[in-house]
């Protein structure tokens, strides 16, 4: 028996009441707040306009901040909800909501996906004097069907990062083809039974596209309207059975990259190289502070001796979304962003990219290395001169994410129960074309 | 309480003004997303045509994401390994609350509140920094415990290094349950227990253990619906090593599919199918623990 009068009690259940009714509003109401464009301002006004960039970068923000100091006018807002993948997915998100923001970073095998959802605006008409600064090869990455859908950043041609140290140390030659890095795999296992070449890695697919691409593998290609797929293509299952023969005979790690075992490994020199795009200094302070110095890069070895082939690792465009309400001016910010030379070279400077804009790969900042790399001061003209034989596919599909998720599940099983690797790109292959058909694109 | 008719009245609504905030968020945040995914699953995207797409629109597609979900083997894998792990995950933490519960409500028992605060820990820290945390522990290059000589993402060794993470941390929280009711027992049956000359083992097996029973199926219950929605440990786990799929578990599948392969119609249709098992799970799981509870009282 409650001795509480039915007034206090009556009062107690509207406080009750508010409070939840609060928690509601409050949850609804969350999460939109201060995220959109100044909508007030009609697009290309001269009023102030404030846009919002998406961006995981690191010290982006110093770039930004150089921007927003000579353009008072137009203000960018920076934020990092997430990085690579996971930003696509929460940019398809936000534009369901029509809740996305003015500028994010993709990168490149991301577009057309977003292209296909309508999340990514075609920005042709802003970006007229900003594509005669970049060459045909770069521009494929991001102009389809002759519509500009972003301005590109960097370009990432994968290439051999090794550890100077160590290979001098065991007395192994730096690898020129395929054959000589198979030939170091197996002498370094025999004179150091607890170090590795290199590792298997089947957790991120982008290093093995770009081996694919190397080989001469063309994923997707379109004629007219129609797709073709081609994943398990015989230059691809080539670059596969080679790394079966040296996964099969133990020659290489099969532990995943970016996990806390292979951090460690690359710290303490267990992993002599790694396989990656020209943005690695950048990452390798994270993964293996302690080899600041070691590191050396050199051109990723050939199929045959003298080839200059490369394939790509990343690399990313800046886009303007379909949500934006000035499209003009996040063109320009875009554009400042990737062409301007003052911009370019503190992106060089902050983020260590290799830059995509023609003028941006001569400016004087290349000149030096990246912090990481004390002891090579001709990093950037090694670079320099892969990047030109750096090819990509003809055209990326529009549901890579759904080829990627098959690498890393096929490629995981084969390293873990011995299956094949081919096998896994059969299994790629089917479940893109799937998924195609599913969306009901039209594949030949 | 209400003396006068005039008063019964005015009450009468009361208890529906005390239960609305309830309803109101649960509408909220459980009934309409629930809603709106049953209807998702009734749909499909298209995209517009051309090359790209050119944008995309929604379809009706009838029953053919639940014909794709039922069809797909990856998902059946799934719930096979999910009930692999259930198999014993679930006895596994019943069986260690109900142990610890017991040892800590004997009376020579020392140390009693640091004890049961240590078991009780592990559930106050988050899955994913459990699963983290486990992560190093079994990952060679980093472990202490031996990850150069044990696989512990071997093929079968991986259920019970995810199982591991799981059953410590409910372990702690299905603890506080059983003790509890322990400790409500009257202390005179123990006491006529002793008198009538039962050792202490007794007196847990044949006094104790019967009396809480109805906690331990609750904590029983608890744990298989956990079991059902096994999602934080393996994903977390998964950038570690070779032996976690993306598709491990069904609620990794509808994840991937939603956020991973941006196909939200079928990780609704997914989510829908799991969410009736779930339901007839836990129905047919309560009725057969409620009549056997039933019997044993008669």
């Amino acid at each position: 028996m409650s001795v509480i009068p039915t007034g206090r009690r009556g009062a107690a259940a509207v406080a009750l009441l508010a409070a939840g009714l609060l928690v509601t509003t409050a949850a609804c109401g969350g999460g939109g707040s201060g995220k959109k464009s100044d909508a007030s301002a009609p697009a290309g006004s001269k009023g102030k306009v404030t846009l919002t960039f998406w961006d995981w970068d690191p010290n982006i923000d110093k770039v930004v901040a150089k921007w927003n100091a000579g353009h008072p006018g137009i203000q960018v807002k920076l934020s990092n909800p997430a990085g690579g993948d996971q930003l696509v997915a929460k940019m398809i998100t936000a534009h369901e909501a029509r809740n996305g923001p003015d500028l994010a970073k993709v990168e490149y095998q991301s577009l057309p996906a977003l292209v296909s959802k309508g999340v990514v605006a075609d920005i042709t008409a802003y970006t007229k004097d900003t594509v005669a600064k970049y060459d045909d090869a770069t521009l494929k990455s991001t102009v389809f069907q002759g519509k500009v859908y972003g301005v590109p950043q960097d370009v990432a041609p994968l290439m051999l990062f090794y550890r100077a140290d160590l290979f001098t140390r065991y007395g192994l030659s730096v690898p020129k083809t395929w054959d000589d890095f198979a030939a170091d795999a197996k002498a370094l296992r025999a004179k150091a039974p607890k170090a590795y070449l290199t590792n298997f890695d089947a957790a991120d697919p982008g290093w093995f596209t770009g081996l694919a691409q190397q080989a001469g593998a063309n994923w997707w290609s379109t004629s007219g309207d129609t797709w073709k797929v081609d994943i398990a293509d015989a230059p691809t299952k080539k670059v596969a059975g080679y790394w079966q023969g040296l996964v099969d005979d133990g020659s290489v790690a099969k532990n995943p990259s970016f996990s806390p075992q292979w951090n460690k490994q690359m710290n303490d020199g267990t992993l002599l190289t790694w396989i990656s795009g020209a943005w690695a200094p950048a990452q390798l302070g994270g993964i293996a502070p302690a080899t600041k110095g070691k590191w050396a890069v050199a051109a990723l070895p050939a199929w045959t001796a003298g080839d200059p082939a490369t394939g790509i690792w990343g690399g990313s465009a800046t886009t303007v979304t379909t949500d934006s309400a000035h499209p003009a001016e996040a063109a320009e910010f875009a554009s400042w962003l990737n062409t301007d030379d003052a911009a370019v070279t503190e992106q060089v400077k902050q983020i260590n990219v290799y830059p995509a804009a023609t003028s941006g790969r001569s400016l004087p900042v290349l000149r030096s290395a990246p912090a990481f790399f004390p002891n090579q001061p001709d990093f950037y003209a090694e670079v320099k001169k892969v990047a030109p034989a750096a090819r990509s596919f003809p055209m990326w599909g529009p549901d890579v994410t759904v080829t990627f998720t098959g690498y890393t599940d096929g490629f995981s099983k084969a390293l873990q129960s011995g299956g094949s690797f081919t096998g896994a790109l059969d299994a790629m292959q089917s479940a893109t074309v799937a998924d195609m058909k599913k969306l009901g694109f039209t594949v030949g | 309480m209400a003396r006068n008719p005039a008063a019964a009245r005015r009450t009468r609504g009361f208890p529906y003004l005390l239960v609305l905030p309830a309803v109101l968020l649960f509408t909220a945040f459980v009934a309409a997303p629930g809603g709106y995914a049953l209807l998702l699953s009734f749909q499909r995207r298209k995209v517009n045509g051309g090359l790209l797409g050119g944008g995309t629109h929604t379809v009706f597609a009838g029953l053919a994401n639940y014909r794709d979900v039922l069809g797909d083997t990856e998902l059946w894998s799934g719930v096979l390994r999910m009930l692999a792990l259930g198999a014993f995950t679930v006895p596994a933490t019943v069986l260690l609350a109900l142990l610890f519960a017991v040892l800590l409500d004997l009376e020579r028992t020392r140390l009693k509140r640091i004890t049961r605060l240590t078991i009780f820990l592990p559930y106050a820290v988050p899955g994913v920094i459990a699963s983290l945390m486990w992560g190093f522990l079994y990952l060679p290059a980093t472990s202490p415990i031996g990850g150069d000589r044990v696989d512990f993402f071997g093929q079968v060794a991986v259920y019970f290094s995810v199982g591991n993470v799981a059953v410590w941390g409910a372990v702690g929280f299905n603890m506080i349950v059983i003790y509890t009711a322990l400790r409500a027992l009257p202390a005179e049956l123990h006491e006529s227990a002793r008198l009538d000359g039962a050792s202490e083992w007794q007196i847990v097996l044949r006094v104790k253990v019967p009396m809480v029973l109805p906690a331990v199926v609750m904590c029983g219950l608890f744990t298989v619906l956990a079991a059902l929605q096994v999602f934080n440990e393996p994903n977390t786990l998964k950038p570690l090593s070779n032996a976690v799929s993306s598709t491990w578990v069904p609620l990794m599948k509808i994840y991937d599919d939603a956020f991973g392969n941006s196909d939200i119609y079928s990780a609704a249709a997914t989510s829908v199918v799991l969410t009736a098992a779930a339901l007839a799970v836990s129905f047919v799981t309560a009725r057969i623990i409620q009549s056997r509870v039933q019997q044993e009282a008669a």
